[in-house]
C-alpha cells in the first residue's frame, strides 16, 4: 500500500508544456508513473511527444478529467497564475493537486486552501518536490532512482533531506515520501501523512523531516503522542539559523522566540520521536528501529 | 521584507489610516527643517528594523528645531542591535491619553489570517501576551476588546489597515501603539509591516534592505540565496533544507558556520563560481565546506563547475574547500574531481566526515 498515490493514480499535469512542465513529465514517465495529459487553454488539442507517447493537452482540468480518468494533477504553474490553476482543479472536482511552483504569494495560497475546503481535493505544496510511491507512481520531481518500494513512510518540509533520507535508507525502501514543502502556508501538514502512514498496513515506521518556522512539528508531536502507534522518527534543521532571518524557504524564519529547531526536537523528543541530530543519525535511529 | 517605520507611516498615510505629520531626515539640518515645519514638540526616531529603539536611546523628544537637529546628531550613526542609523523620522508629538495595539497577521497553523488586538499597548509583545485578543482577520469587531467609546474610531483604522495588508499583500501589519490622543484621536504612532517577497511580481517596489552586509548585497546582486553568519566554515549547498543541516553539522563538528548559501537545483559552473566568489571573498571564512545531493542536480555537473569555477576565479580562491558529493551521478562527480588534483580540494564521502575536515580546517578547538 501507500498513500495518496498509488499504481493507480492517473496524472495530468497543468503546465506540462513549458519547460520545467516537460522535463519533469518525461521523468515521470520514465519512473512509471501513468501521465495521461496535459493542461494548457492556450495549446488545447495539441499534442506533446515524449519517448514513448504523444500526450495530449486539453483545454481545462475538467475536460482531462473526463477524456482520460486523471485523478491526480501536477501543476508547474508560474507563480502568478498558480492560484487561478488551483481553483481550477479543486473544482474540477480532482482528488489530489501537487503544487511544484516555488514563489507562490502567500495571500494565493491562503485563498486556494480556503477554497478547498469542504471539497474532495487534497493540496499538496505549494513549493514542494511532490510525491512518490516507489515502484507505483511518482507525482512531482523526486528522483525516482534513489530508492525502492519498501516498508518506511516520510514527510518532510524539505526536498533535498526527504532525497538524503530516501538515499541513507535505500536498502529498507519506502511506502511513499511526502514532500509537503517550506512555505509558511502548505495544504498538506506532518499531521495528515503522519496520519495516514498510520492507517497504512505497510507502513511499519514514519520518518518526520522538519525545519524552523512555524509550530507544524509541535502540532504534529502532539498527534503522534495521542494517535500514532508506530515507531516515528524524526530530524529538524536549523539549529543554527540567526533569529529574523529568512534560511532559503520563506517559511523557514525563527521569529523572537518562536519556530526554533531547539523547541520542535523537544517537543518531538517528549511524546516518545527518537530525534537525530544529523541526516546520517536519524537514519541510523530509524535503522536500529528496523532491525531490531 | 520589513519595511522602515517611515515606509509603513507613508503606506498607512496612503490608505488612510490616521498617522502622525512627519519627515525623514538623514542629517541634523534636515531634521531642524523637519521639526519647523511641524511647529511645537517633535519626535525624533531612529530609522531602524529593529525593536527597542528606546531602550538604546534612539527615540528623543525635541521642543525647537535646535534641539531635534540635536537629537538628530546623537541618534544618526547610532548602532541598535547591529543596526546603524542611517534617518530618522521626525513627527509630530502627540499628547497620548491611552495607548492599544493591533496587529493583521498570518496564522500560519490555522493557513488563514488573523486580527490581534489589545486595550493596553505600547508595550514589546511579550509583556502584553496576556491581554491579546485574537480574532480571525475577516470578523474583526473593535467592541469586543475596546470601550465602546473609541470602538467605532478603531474599527475604521482596522479597515484601512486590512486595506493594507491585502493590498500591499503583507504578512504583518502591526500598529503598536494604536494611540488616543488628548482630543479624542486615534492614531497610528508607530507601525511595523512585512510584505511577502513571493508577491514581489504585482507590486512596483523599492527595496529599502540593501542597507544589509556588503557581502548579501553582492550575493542578492547575483541573485544567490545567502545570509551572512558569524562563524569560520564557509557553506555552499543545494536545497535550503540541506543548506541548513549542512550549518547544523559543522557547529556539531565543533566550527561554526560562516553563511547560508543554497545555490538551487541547476547549480551550473557559474552559479558555483558566484557563489564560491561571494563566500571566499568573507574575510572570515578559513575552509569552505561544498555539501550536494544529486536529486535532478547531476553531481558530475556540480564537480565540473566546481573545477571550473575555480579556474574562473584564478588566485581569488585561496582558501581549501571540502567537497561532499551524493546521489546523482556522485561517481563520475568523484572521478572530475579525483582527476582535477586541485590543490585546495578534499573530497569526502559523508556529510558528517566533510563537516570535521572543514571544521578542521578552518582551525576549529585553536585560539583565534
Amino acid at each position: 500500500m501507500a498513500i495518496f498515490l498509488d499504481e493507480h493514480s492517473r496524472v495530468v499535469v497543468q503546465g506540462m508544456t513549458g519547460s520545467e512542465g516537460s522535463k519533469h513529465t518525461r521523468r515521470m514517465l520514465a519512473a512509471g508513473t501513468q501521465v495521461v495529459g496535459g493542461v494548457n487553454a492556450r495549446k488545447a488539442g495539441t499534442s506533446v511527444d515524449f519517448d514513448d507517447v504523444s500526450l495530449p493537452v486539453f483545454g481545462t482540468v475538467a475536460e482531462a478529467m473526463e477524456q482520460t480518468g486523471a485523478n491526480v494533477s501536477v501543476l508547474f504553474v508560474p507563480p502568478a497564475f498558480t492560484k487561478d490553476a488551483v481553483i481550477e482543479a479543486v473544482d474540477a472536482g480532482i482528488g489530489l493537486a501537487v503544487v511544484i511552483t516555488e514563489g507562490v504569494p502567500v495571500h494565493d495560497t491562503a485563498r486556494f486552501w480556503a477554497h478547498a475546503q469542504g471539497k474532495r481535493t487534497r493540496i499538496i505544496g505549494p513549493n514542494c518536490p511532490g510525491i512518490i510511491s516507489p515502484g507505483k507512481s511518482n507525482a512531482g520531481i523526486i528522483p525516482a532512482d534513489i530508492t525502492k518500494p519498501g516498508s518506511i513512510g516520510l514527510v518532510s518540509k524539505s526536498g533535498t533531506l526527504t532525497y538524503q533520507l530516501m538515499h541513507e535508507l535505500k536498502d529498507f525502501g519506502f511506502t511513499t515520501c511526502v514532500g509537503i514543502g517550506g512555505d509558511p502556508i502548505v495544504g498538506t501538514t506532518h499531521i495528515d501523512a503522519i496520519a495516514a502512514f498510520e492507517a497504512d498496513p505497510e507502513t511499519e515506521l514514519i520518518v518526520m523531516i522538519g525545519e524552523i518556522g512555524g509550530d507544524a512539528e509541535e502540532r504534529a508531536a502532539e498527534f503522534v503522542r495521542d494517535n500514532v502507534s508506530k515507531p516515528v522518527v524524526g530530524y529538524v534543521a536549523g539549529f543554527t539559523a540567526p533569529e529574523g532571518r529568512t534560511m532559503g524557504h520563506a517559511g523557514a524564519i525563527v521569529s523572537g522566540s518562536s519556530g526554533t529547531a531547539e523547541a520542535k526536537k523537544q517537543a518531538m523528543e517528549a511524546v516518545g520521536i527518537k530525534v537525530g541530530r544529523t541526516p546520517s543519525e536519524t537514519a541510523a535511529l530509524a535503522r536500529s528501529i528496523l532491525t531490531s | 521584507m520589513d519595511l522602515f517605520e517611515h515606509e509603513a507611516r507613508d503606506l498607512f498615510e496612503r490608505y488612510g489610516v490616521p498617522v502622525p505629520r512627519g519627515f525623514v531626515a538623514d542629517t541634523p539640518e534636515s531634521a531642524r527643517e523637519a521639526a519647523a515645519k511641524l511647529g511645537g514638540t517633535v519626535v525624533v526616531k531612529a530609522q531602524v528594523k529593529t525593536g527597542g529603539r528606546g531602550k538604546a536611546g534612539g527615540i528623543k523628544l525635541a521642543t525647537s528645531p535646535e534641539e531635534a537637529a540635536a537629537a538628530a546628531s546623537v541618534i544618526l550613526g547610532m548602532d541598535i542591535k547591529g543596526h546603524t542609523v542611517h534617518k530618522v523620522l521626525v513627527t509630530e508629538a502627540s499628547e497620548i491619553a491611552e495607548e492599544y495595539y493591533l496587529s493583521f497577521l498570518l496564522d500560519r497553523a490555522n493557513r488563514t489570517f488573523i486580527a490581534m488586538a489589545s486595550a493596553t499597548g505600547g508595550m514589546e509583545i511579550e509583556e502584553m501576551a496576556d491581554t491579546i485578543t485574537r480574532m480571525p482577520a475577516s470578523s474583526f469587531d473593535a467592541a469586543a476588546v475596546f470601550s465602546p467609546s473609541v470602538a467605532d474610531e478603531v474599527n475604521a483604522v482596522a479597515s484601512a489597515l486590512w486595506k493594507v495588508f491585502v493590498s500591499e499583500d503583507a504578512t504583518l501589519v502591526e500598529v503598536n501603539p494604536l494611540a488616543l490622543t488628548k482630543s479624542g484621536r486615534i492614531v497610528a504612532l508607530d507601525g511595523k509591516v512585512t510584505l511577502d517577497d513571493n508577491a514581489a511580481f504585482r507590486h512596483s517596489r523599492t527595496d529599502s534592505g540593501a542597507q544589509g552586509d556588503p557581502l548579501e548585497v553582492r550575493a542578492a546582486e547575483k541573485g544567490l540565496n545567502y545570509v551572512k553568519l558569524d562563524g569560520t566554515v564557509g557553506v555552499i549547498g543545494n536545497g535550503a533544507g540541506l543548506v541548513m543541516s549542512t550549518l547544523d553539522v559543522v557547529a556539531l563538528a565543533g566550527a561554526q558556520p560562516a553563511n547560508f548559501l543554497d545555490i538551487g537545483g541547476g547549480a551550473s559552473a557559474q552559479v558555483m563560481a558566484d557563489g564560491l566568489d561571494v563566500v571566499l571573498s568573507d574575510p572570515s571564512v578559513r575552509s569552505v565546506f561544498v555539501n550536494v545531493f544529486g536529486g535532478i542536480t547531476a553531481c558530475d555537473a556540480v564537480a565540473g563547475g566546481i573545477v571550473q569555477a575555480l579556474g574562473l576565479l584564478g588566485d581569488r580562491a585561496d582558501k581549501p574547500l571540502v567537497v561532499r558529493l551524493d546521489g546523482n551521478n556522485a561517481e563520475a562527480g568523484h572521478r572530475i574531481l579525483d582527476q582535477a588534483r586541485h590543490p585546495l580540494i578534499t573530497v569526502a564521502h559523508t556529510m558528517d566526515d566533510a563537516a570535521g575536515r572543514a571544521a578542521a580546517l578552518a582551525g576549529a578547538g585553536e585560539e583565534s
